[in-house]
């Protein structure tokens, strides 16, 4: 098998969700000292990108997508080792942090959100639920994290978001990061009203708005 | 009574055995996560293995729970008189709760509620004959946060006598809203005799009960206040896709429920109650309309059934975003399937978008509904035979029978009479009148309905006491 035959065979193996041969493909890419960088950029990642579109076409649903993303991870994962050995990194489109603010419980959208990023590039990290302003804002510091999404459902802990950014313009750092709102009852007014720097009303629109965010 | 009471079933005894069966064996062995302090003392107490929080409940201590708590309960009005009856296949709809938006009926807007959006809608509900019981509905923004639970119990007291569904955002609320809820009765066993109000609590996919809701369960119980169950597992996300593991999932995180809110006080007042939903594949969101969603509805009530308990569900929904064919095909189906089910308390009308949205127009065409599954569920009824022979016999003296005697005797008895809003006219008439859509019609009823007094006027010295009580607190909460 040629290099770019194996490429195809990776794409292949996210679209079909064949996850014991994404595994297979990537190991074997450890194995014969593959360019690793080509393999995430070509293989896997056209892979997961043509997962994309056929969720766009709405050809794929939810767990197809779900799935896609996971299998292209545990690809990552896999590749991440010799990636870091052989000295060079992936290029990620940039750093996220997710998490449904204090007070609040509400997890799925927020984990569909994330889900969604990570299938499209950026790497994600995700504090979970009932996640303390301060909390968010000491670990986007710590992470060297690009983009602060805070996610919640409830109109009772939307006041909680906005800490988030009164906590960053308090440290002086506001700047230093974009900050985005999700949920169900979060609209442009109160984005416009926190200083946040957009929101997003489905996992497909946030990608959306984290791209353009991170140019 | 009619010859049979119309019904639906999804499921047979032996299903039924083999759910709980299951769910109980899923609170042995994977337990449920339970968040709150009093609940996990009151668990230790009895000697239920933990770890980390997990809560392994034999199955001993579930069967001893369910032969605590009542069979029916009966809800009284704001003046203490009784008025829904939640046993056997009796049904009742108040509207769905907790809507974040509504939608504006003068500019088409969907915006945020505010408190004169509320009030309205209140008193729009007192006013609907279908529509029993008030619900704490619309989430305001014009109180503050800590308020926005609490404020809508005491709004609904001051415009509307009918029993209320509502429950906390917050665990220092339930003390305000029972404090309440009190001054419409002469003290807490008086207000335990008769209920006013419902609290909902909602355990969380998969298996795992709040702090918040747990507490909501445990100041229900001590009081003896109804709590309802609201697990709403969300088929393929944080539950099985199929049905039947939705439902078993719905049966498990109910039962640990029974079991907090018994330990607390055997006998307590509980409602088996749910909000279960498919995940839309596609969009990610929670159809309420969708026809698994009634089907697992379904199934959780004919659980709730099994084990001898009221039920609830939230039927009658659409995801549409307006009173269009959708919402109407929609709260529909759902609501005639809720009635042919027997469920003691159906929470739905009025809302659209995934429990997002009420409507006033939607509410008004919903009671219509309501009013017919509430005919529906009469079913057939026989008044002696011979059944059509003699009237029959009648017919040549006067060449009609709408003066017959039987005719006038049973028309009103026999016959649903819908409001305006549903088209009966003659096309002429419908044309000369402006060929309005129901929607249209419905949005006329509004004002009619809103220049009506209230049901019955509310005292006016209880009236200072709940202004008094709100101001009180609307100022503490501010310190
Ligand atoms: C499922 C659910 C629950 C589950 C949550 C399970 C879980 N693990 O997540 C449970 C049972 C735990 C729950 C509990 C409660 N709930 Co609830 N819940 C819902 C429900 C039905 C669906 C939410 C959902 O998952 N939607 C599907 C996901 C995919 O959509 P989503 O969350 O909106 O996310 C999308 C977008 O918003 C966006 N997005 C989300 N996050 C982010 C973040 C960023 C950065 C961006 C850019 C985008 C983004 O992208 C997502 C994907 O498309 C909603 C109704 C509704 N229509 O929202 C009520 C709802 C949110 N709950 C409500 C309430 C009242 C409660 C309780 C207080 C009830 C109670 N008394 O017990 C508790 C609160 C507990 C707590 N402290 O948080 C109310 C809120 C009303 C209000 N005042 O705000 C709602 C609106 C229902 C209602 N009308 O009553 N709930």
């Amino acid at each position: 098998m040629d290099t770019e035959e194996i490429y195809r065979e990776m794409a292949n193996s996210i679209v079909s969700l064949d996850q014991e041969k994404a595994v297979h493909l990537a190991n074997q890419a450890l194995d014969e000292s593959m360019d690793l960088l080509q393999v995430i950029e070509k293989g896997f990642g056209e892979g997961i990108r043509k997962v994309g579109d056929l969720w766009d076409e709405g050809e794929f649903f939810l767990p197809e997508l779900m799935s896609g993303a996971q299998i292209m991870e545990k690809a990552v994962d896999i590749i991440t080792p010799g990636l870091q050995s052989s000295g060079s990194e992936r290029q990620s489109s940039g750093k996220v942090l997710l998490a449904t603010i204090e007070g609040d419980i509400h997890s799925i959208g927020k984990t569909i959100v994330a889900t969604m990023l990570k299938a499209n590039g950026f790497q994600v990290v995700d504090l979970g639920t009932d996640v303390k302003a301060e909390k968010i804002v000491d670990e986007a510091i710590k992470g060297d994290i690009d983009i602060i999404g805070v996610s919640t459902l409830l109109t009772t802990t939307m006041v909680n978001q906005k800490k988030v950014i009164d906590l960053l313009n308090q440290k002086n750092i506001r700047n230093k990061f974009k900050v985005i709102f999700g949920g169900a009852p979060v609209t442009q007014g109160w984005v416009d009203e926190c200083g946040a720097d957009g929101y997003a009303e489905n996992a497909v629109e946030s990608v959306k708005l984290v791209k353009e965010l991170i140019q | 009574m009619g010859i049979l009471r119309p019904k639906v079933t999804l499921l047979n005894e032996e299903y039924k055995k083999k759910i709980f069966e299951e769910a109980t064996h899923i609170l042995e062995s994977l337990g449920v996560l339970i968040e709150n302090k009093n609940a996990e003392t009151l668990l230790k107490e009895v000697g239920v293995p933990n770890q980390n929080q997990r809560y392994f409940i034999p199955s001993d201590l579930v069967k001893k729970c369910l032969t605590y708590p009542p069979h029916e309960i009966t809800m009284y009005d704001r003046e203490g008189n009784p008025n829904l009856f939640l046993k056997e296949d009796k049904i009742h709809f108040d509207p769905g709760s907790a809507a974040i938006f509504i939608l504006d009926e003068k500019t088409g807007e969907i915006r945020e509620p505010l408190h004169q959006d509320f009030i309205r809608f209140t008193q729009i509900v007192d006013q609907l004959a279908n529509i029993e019981a008030q619900s704490t509905s619309l989430v305001y923004s014009d109180v503050p946060k800590d308020a926005q639970d609490w404020h809508r119990l005491y709004t609904t007291l001051k415009y509307s006598r009918k029993p209320i569904v509502t429950g906390t955002f917050r665990k220092e609320s339930f003390s305000i809203m029972n404090e309440l809820l009190l001054t419409c009765r002469t003290s807490e066993k008086d207000l335990a005799e008769k209920p006013l109000a419902i609290f909902d609590a909602c355990p969380s996919p998969p298996l795992s009960w709040s702090d918040l809701t747990t507490q909501s369960v445990i100041d229900a119980a001590e009081r003896m206040i109804p709590s309802e169950f609201i697990s709403m597992p969300m088929s393929g996300a944080n539950a099985p896709i199929t049905l039947i593991g939705s439902i078993t999932q719905h049966c498990a995180e109910s039962l640990a429920g029974v079991v907090i809110s018994q330990l607390v006080k055997k006998g307590a007042p509980i409602i088996w109650g749910g909000s279960p939903a498919v995940m839309d594949m596609k969009h990610g969101t929670t159809p309420m309309g969708a026809i698994e969603t009634m089907m697992i509805d379904i199934g959780d009530a004919e659980m709730g059934k099994f084990l001898n308990l009221p039920t609830h569900a939230y039927m009658s929904l659409s995801d549409s975003k307006i009173p269009d064919a959708q919402a109407g095909l929609e709260a529909g189906m759902g609501a005639l399937l809720a009635g042919l089910t027997g469920i003691n308390m159906i929470s739905g009308p009025g809302m659209l978008d995934f429990e997002s949205c009420q409507s006033i127009e939607k509410l008004l065409i919903d009671n219509e509904i309501a009013g017919m599954v509430k005919r529906f569920v009469e079913g057939i009824h026989d008044y002696g035979s011979p059944f059509a022979e003699d009237i029959l016999k009648d017919y040549d003296q006067t060449n009609e029978l709408l003066s017959h005697p039987s005719t006038l005797q049973l028309f009103r008895k026999e016959l649903f009479f819908p409001s305006p809003i549903l088209a009966r006219m003659t096309r002429d008439q419908w044309k000369s009148t402006g060929s309005l859509s129901s929607r249209k019609r419905a949005r006329l009823e509004i004002n009619n309905l809103l220049a009506k007094p209230p049901q019955v006027e509310l005292d006016a010295s209880r009236s200072k006491e709940l202004d008094k009580l709100s101001s009180e607190y609307l100022s503490s909460g501010k310190k």
